[in-house]
């Protein structure tokens, strides 16, 4: 396929994956702060550490609050990852491949991006969390619908691939609005309010109930390993480095225990360190620190993507 | 919601004559349409809409800070046309096109047609869409136009003429296509009952076409469709097109030319292809032979086309034939290589640079239309009698300046549509543009067309730049409309008696 087409399907996929995963910090930290007692209600600006934009936000509002934090997520165009920025963008993308994908991909992600667009910021304001839903759910039926519609052949990868990295990537910045929540005093962590703090986190990922089936009680170390190690959660770290794994073993064409291209031999290191770590070595280590260095590494993949799949070779 | 009150007021109606009836084919229609409760037209109007809006069938409003988009504005009435009527018009097409392929060739070889002075030369080789560079160059089988998009108006004489011949890279036959399907889905019933003919097999003949120019030796030939990218107004046609072929849509930088060869650039390295249907100018396809400083082009692509190892539609120079003072002269040409008599008329056209011609024109430019011959889009273009008298005054002073670049032909009174607005109908002027695909040794004409509407009251220009809609276009095969009260058993007697008529001998 072409490269300039496999580079649309790849960016479109992480575009929408990014657009729901913004959707599922917001839901989480709006959970979170309505739970927490009054004097730590409003904390907003760890939300806005956790996407990684902070300097922008700070150029462009200065102080976080409820609504310029939402507002800034949501609907500000300037932010290149505001939830309006990433579905436009997608779509923009899925219209350079319009005859790439399947009408159905297309359609979809058109009404998709007409209901973003077409929201008002004082309804959404009003009821964040339900936008947020219909956003998980538009997101969810592009899924969906790719999954049916179009051929799981080479395209397909792509597009998984970019939809698992970035959601690997994302799933560990949830995990760190947690870490940047700051309690009233460390008295609370392990009090009730923390359970309630980690249950909403939980459900932001949709995990709560695949959690509970899993470990029944609510204990920090047991959340960390299911949303970071655990193989079979669609949302946890491995499961999805794992499945963008899968889909470039198809794409390069190689053995699974050894690789052709740089995009391989980074990939499989990372899953390698996933497969293979332990939750105790990661909490000596550090969670965030852990995360941190992490989302380094997801980003090394990007590049050597990029460079083995899209960089324009001039002669070959 | 019916017709009750529309009024033709004295302009040729296409779907009423001038008593008010229905015309023949037109009942069913319009019977079903006075049948309907009230709004309900409406509805559908709007149900139409929302469906182009949300498959995404829009063009850009750059003007708007809100980047909105709006869907190319689309009528659910249809318009007809009886099948009779149009294999004239088909032939006609056929006999045009042929006659213009042949013109382009001598062109660019013996230029007989230039010696024997049936077309003056200077005008020719100053023509805009000249090439020089295509001289002494060899399209497979001799075809350099294999798309194209003629304009057609029928005036108060109930006449249809050749406005325009769209040589270069017509657009707007996804419109088309995509009309259809509405209209399918808006009048399943009476659609089915017009039996009207099919259009939706035009990318799998387009693709045929395609791949019939193959280089010779390419067993299963790479076809691509070429577009300018993402903001090029008609780029919706060309990812749909690519997509309906099932073929790759490429811009320039997926194309590099390799070893002479033109290949494209994939995840698993170069891949040659064959066959190029671009929808890009001349101008831009290789900077190393056409303007230098094109980004979008393919350096070397000339060489490689030249040398027969890549087939490109239509052919680069084609658009020759396109200028609107060669136009003045195809009545001439048809005869000059067919020796038949157009079947299709020009609009009488008069050239400024003829000097009693043009003496006429500065005369009556109140009557006239007059229009740059290097100008489309429905720019650089005077309407006389609706043009102010500094405008006609401007007009005036560029025609003598340069009257080798105007032509002017006679307000025509172009024929009308019922089209919906509001809650009432109101007569609008209208073209149409069939689609004509022309293959090694076969001619298709696309049955009906685009139908472009003007829909300012009034407006003579049904441009989509300038406030144009579309309508959905049925050449049938019936003749007469059933009695409203049954449709359904209506129906199926229409088509008994269309399977009679159709095995009768002519």
């Amino acid at each position: 396929m072409l490269s300039r087409v496999a580079n649309s399907i790849y960016w479109l996929n992480r575009y929408i994956e990014r657009a729901e995963n913004v959707a599922r910090f917001i839901s989480a930290n709006y959970n979170m702060t309505l739970d927490l007692p009054e004097d730590a209600s409003d904390q907003w600006q760890p939300l806005i550490n956790t996407t990684g934009d902070h300097e922008l936000f700070k150029k462009l509002y200065g102080e976080a609050t409820r609504d310029n934090a939402i507002r800034f997520l949501i609907f500000d165009r300037r932010n290149t990852n505001s939830i309006y920025s990433c579905v436009r963008a997608a779509r923009e993308n899925a219209r350079s491949i319009r005859e790439y994908i399947s009408s159905e991909m297309w359609e979809q992600l058109n009404t998709f991006y007409l209901m973003v667009n077409a929201a008002s910021e004082e309804t959404v304001m009003d009821l964040p969390h339900q936008f947020s839903a219909e956003i998980m759910n538009a997101s969810h039926a592009f899924i969906g619908i790719t999954d049916a519609t179009m051929n799981h052949g080479e395209g397909w990868h792509f597009g998984r691939m970019g939809r698992m990295l970035e959601r690997a990537d994302k799933t560990t910045r949830l995990l760190d609005v947690k870490y940047f929540i700051l309690l009233p005093s460390v008295d609370y962590v392990g009090s009730p309010y923390d359970n309630i703090l980690w249950g909403a986190l939980l459900r932001s990922a949709s995990a709560f109930e695949m959690y509970r089936k899993q470990y029944g009680r609510i204990a920090p170390r047991n959340i960390a390993n299911f949303l970071l190690l655990d193989r079979n959660f669609p949302r946890a770290v491995h499961y999805s480095l794992a499945a963008a794994m899968k889909s470039l073993n198809e794409i390069s064409g190689g053995q699974s225990d050894s690789y052709s291209n740089k995009a391989q031999q980074t990939l499989g290191r990372l899953l390698a360190e996933f497969q293979f770590a332990s939750l105790e070595e990661i909490f000596d280590y550090g969670l965030h620190e852990y995360l941190d260095v992490t989302q380094t590494r997801i980003n090394q993949v990007g590049e050597s993507i990029y460079e083995v799949f899209f960089r324009t070779k001039l002669e070959s | 919601m019916n017709f009750t009150g529309y009024d033709t007021e004295g302009f040729y109606d296409e779907l009423f004559d001038a008593d008010g009836q229905p015309r023949p084919g037109a009942d069913l229609l319009v019977k079903r349409i006075n049948a309907l409760p009230d709004s309900e037209l409406q509805r559908r109007q709007q149900a139409a809409e929302k469906a182009l809006l949300n498959l995404g069938i829009t063009f850009n409003v750059y003007s708007d800070d809100a980047q909105t988009e709006k869907i190319f504005p689309f009528d659910i009435v249809p318009r007809i046309i009886q099948a009779r009527e149009w294999q004239n018009i088909e032939i006609g097409l056929k006999q045009r096109i042929r006659a213009l392929n042949l013109f382009i060739d001598d062109v660019y070889h013996d230029q007989k047609v230039l010696k024997d002075g049936i077309v003056p030369a200077d005008l020719v080789l100053s023509a805009e869409g000249f090439r020089k560079p295509c001289i002494g160059l060899n399209p497979p089988c001799g075809v350099w136009c294999h798309v194209t998009g003629t304009d057609l108006v029928r005036g108060g004489d109930g006449e249809y003429y050749v406005l325009e011949d769209n040589l270069r890279c017509p657009s707007g036959v996804s419109y088309v296509l995509e009309n259809r399907q509405i209209m399918k889905r808006t009048f399943p019933l009476v659609f089915d009952a017009c039996s009207v003919q099919p259009v939706t097999d035009y990318p799998i003949r387009l693709l045929d076409m395609l791949q019939e120019m193959a280089p010779s030796g390419v067993r299963s030939p790479v076809c691509v469709v070429w577009t300018p990218g993402i903001y090029n107004s008609a780029y919706f046609e060309h990812s749909y097109l690519a997509q309906q072929m099932g073929v790759q849509l490429v811009e320039g930088s997926d194309l590099v030319v390799h070893r002479g060869e033109v290949m494209m650039r994939t995840t698993k390295g170069l891949e040659r292809v064959d066959v190029i249907y671009r929808r890009i100018d001349d101008d831009f396809i290789d900077p190393k032979v056409f303007r230098a400083d094109s980004m979008l082009g393919v350096p070397g692509l000339m060489a490689a086309y030249s040398k027969g190892r890549v087939a490109l539609a239509n052919a680069p120079g084609s658009g020759v034939a396109d200028d609107k003072a060669v136009y003045a002269y195809v009545p001439e040409i048809i005869k000059y290589y067919l020796q038949e008599d157009p079947i299709i008329n020009n609009v009488p056209t008069y050239a400024c640079w003829r000097e009693d011609e043009r003496k006429y024109v500065l005369e009556n430019l109140d009557k006239l239309v007059v229009k740059a011959v290097n100008e489309s889009g429905g720019y650089g273009m005077l309407i006389g009698p609706h043009a102010s008298a500094a405008e006609r005054e401007e007009f005036r002073r560029r025609i003598i300046a340069k009257p080798r670049i105007y032509i002017a032909q006679p307000t025509l009174s172009l024929s009308r549509v019922p089209v919906l607005m509001g809650d009432h109908f109101e007569g609008r002027h209208v073209d149409l543009r069939p689609y004509i695909l022309c293959g090694d040794d076969n001619i298709y004409v696309m049955p009906g067309g685009l139908t472009r509407v003007a829909l300012k009251k009034g407006s003579l220009v049904v441009n989509s730049s300038q406030g144009g809609g579309s309508k959905d276009t049925w050449v049938i095969n019936s003749l007469e409309g059933p009695s409203p009260e049954s449709p359904l058993q209506e129906q199926k007697k229409e088509q008994d008696q269309n399977q009679m008529q159709e095995d009768a001998p002519c």
